[in-house]
């Protein structure tokens, strides 16, 4: 181990040792690639005072989808300086619908420009999974492992739920975490920066809260509203929670805040009681979760109250499981979309592929639902639906986004809700039951 | 008034002066800014609709996607994007954004944490110059 000099590469200096490999990265004996990535990997822990570096198993990047000429530029320097990734590493979604490219409304230069971004990943070793939820895909990072991803969903996913260990990455650096196997050893990578430090009881809602997953968005607004960076702990949750009611809180509570791990006391693996999750420490705050806040959440999640004409629907941010696909099934019963509603259900290739073995797509497609794969309907032009339209979506996520995003007004609930109103043509949407009146 | 000087920590150094642009809450660039135009498009965000474009932007902290260290480094290429950042807390994303658009063009926006006095004595519209070694100076509006 060596303390490197960091003011020579223009940088603040700081305590960290680098080993013997990792200096030969840094030096460019790895070849080039690794040393731009080793540079990029030693800012940010020089940055935030970081002692040393850690190796990691595997990694997710977030960069497959183009914003733009830079990170085209950056992903091309990097392949065709030689970059190979050095731990098996997935691929977020991309801009482009590789299975059903007439759905991506790009010009052509961009569509070349998105396609030329996967394929210097894919040529970096990178392998083609295309989605925003890998944790979805058969080998996904067991408790303990120390992984580098990128996609805020993803992370807090693995965090939380899997209990795997990631910091925030996000594009560029993921990359580079994938093509050193290194990462700073800071931040949720180490035990003492996990422990929850705030508290959400949901116990004024009574027993008897109908749960559905709707609800699940609206806690992890909340949660991502007033946690800030720090680590909360959730109280009450029942026991049957699925992976894809946490997969939704921790969504929408990656997209209001920085949440990168929650605890969900006697569900997620590192918080079998409260006391657990919280080191035997204090927190520094706890709050109430009340109806009230409930429903100003609900209410928060549309810019519409969707009295006017209903022109889009889409469900499956994050890529939706292969279970909720078939519940999207179970809840259209041989029903049609209305001619006058477009509806989009995204999801990976691979649950696709599932999906695909027994017939089931093929009835959704009858049924007038687009599947989307390998990107999503909020990264990419897909809606046909122009600016100012009123899409509803069952996602938190989507909902806090695609305002933004796609210029367009949202209406915001639950699975069932959206399935209705497709059919329907027209909004038909009742607030989750416990929060009426 | 006269100048006030502060000494920042340089993450990434580099002169750089502009208009300071304060931030209330911390703003997620991807889904938040338009790399086009420089304007704040988040509607939840306070300062939504005004431009970050050539300003010294005071932030916080970062938030929310992944995605943002692209969305910053297009508008630094775009010249939609700040002269320079300042910094409450320590930002990867940010930080990446400015080194990635260095590494690739050239171009060097500073990246200074400040400890949080500070930060709180920054205020928007402030003639602010930043220098190589992570010093701020501040001339009032």
């Amino acid at each position: 181990m060596a303390r490197v000099t960091l003011r020579s590469m223009g940088m603040a200096n700081g305590p960290l040792m680098l080993s013997d490999a990792e200096q030969q990265m840094l030096a460019g004996e790895r070849g080039e690639a690794v040393a731009i990535a080793m540079r990029v990997i030693v800012a940010l822990a020089s940055a935030g005072g970081t002692e040393s570096l850690i190796e990691i198993e595997s990694a997710h990047i977030d960069g497959c989808l183009y914003h733009g000429p830079v990170g085209l530029d950056f992903a091309e320097k990097l392949a065709t300086a030689g970059g190979g990734v050095a731990v098996p590493t997935t691929l977020n979604v991309s801009a482009l619908d590789l299975l059903h490219p007439e759905l991506i409304r790009l010009d052509d230069e961009t569509r070349d420009r998105a396609r030329r971004l996967m394929e210097a990943y894919v040529q970096m070793g990178c392998e083609p999974t295309w989605t925003c939820a890998p944790y979805q895909l058969p080998d996904r990072p067991k408790r303990g492992a120390q992984i580098a991803w990128a996609e805020s969903n993803a992370i807090v996913f693995a965090n939380s739920v899997l209990g795997a260990r990631t910091s925030r990455y996000g594009d560029f650096t993921d990359i580079c975490a994938a093509l050193t196997g290194r990462v700073p050893n800071a931040g949720l990578h180490r035990d003492e920066n996990r422990r929850a430090r705030i508290v959400f009881r949901l116990d004024s809602l009574g027993a008897d809260v109908p749960v559905s997953d709707e609800l699940f968005g609206l806690i992890g607004i909340i949660v991502g509203t007033e946690s800030g960076s720090l680590v909360p702990a959730i109280v009450g949750l029942p026991a049957e929670t699925t992976e894809d009611q946490l997969k939704e809180l921790g969504a929408a509570a990656a997209s209001s805040g920085a949440t990168a791990m929650f605890h969900a006391v006697g569900i997620t693996p590192e918080a079998p009681t409260l006391a657990a999750a919280l080191g035997s420490l204090e927190p520094e705050s706890v709050i109430e979760i009340t109806s009230a806040r409930l429903r100003a959440a609900w209410e928060s999640l549309s810019t519409t109250d969707g009295h006017g004409v209903l022109n889009a629907v889409s469900v499956g941010t994050p890529h939706f499981s292969l279970e909720q696909l078939r519940e999207l099934s179970r809840l259209l019963d041989g029903r049609a979309v209305h001619p006058s509603v477009e509806m989009y259900a995204s999801t990976s290739r691979h649950t696709l592929a599932a999906l695909q073995s027994d017939g089931s797509a093929d009835d959704l497609q009858e049924a007038g639902v687009t599947v989307v794969a390998d990107t999503c309907t909020y990264v990419t032009p897909v809606l046909r639906a122009p600016r100012g339209s009123t899409v509803m979506t069952d996602s938190a996520k989507w909902a806090w986004y695609a305002p933004g995003n796609l210029g367009v007004d949202v209406v915001y609930g639950s699975l069932a809700d959206c399935v209705q109103s497709a059919v329907a043509g027209k909004v038909v949407r009742t607030p989750p039951v416990e929060l009426d009146g | 008034m006269a100048d006030v000087t502060l000494q920042g920590r340089a993450v990434l150094p580099g002169a750089a002066s502009g208009v300071a642009l304060v931030l209330t809450e911390p703003l997620s660039f991807w889904g938040g800014l338009d790399a086009a135009t420089g304007k704040i498009i988040d509607r939840r965000h306070p300062q939504v609709g005004q431009s970050i474009a050539q300003r010294v932007l005071v932030m916080p902290s970062g938030r929310g996607s992944s995605s943002s260290s692209s969305v910053l480094a297009e508008s630094l290429r775009a010249g939609t994007g700040p002269t320079a950042v300042l910094l409450r807390e320590p930002d990867e994303i940010v930080l990446v954004g400015a080194m990635v658009i260095q590494l690739l063009d050239g171009i060097t926006m500073p990246v200074i944490i400040l400890d949080p006095d500070a930060y709180d004595s920054l205020t928007s519209d402030a003639l602010v110059n930043v220098a190589e070694d992570g010093r701020v100076t501040i001339a009032p509006a």
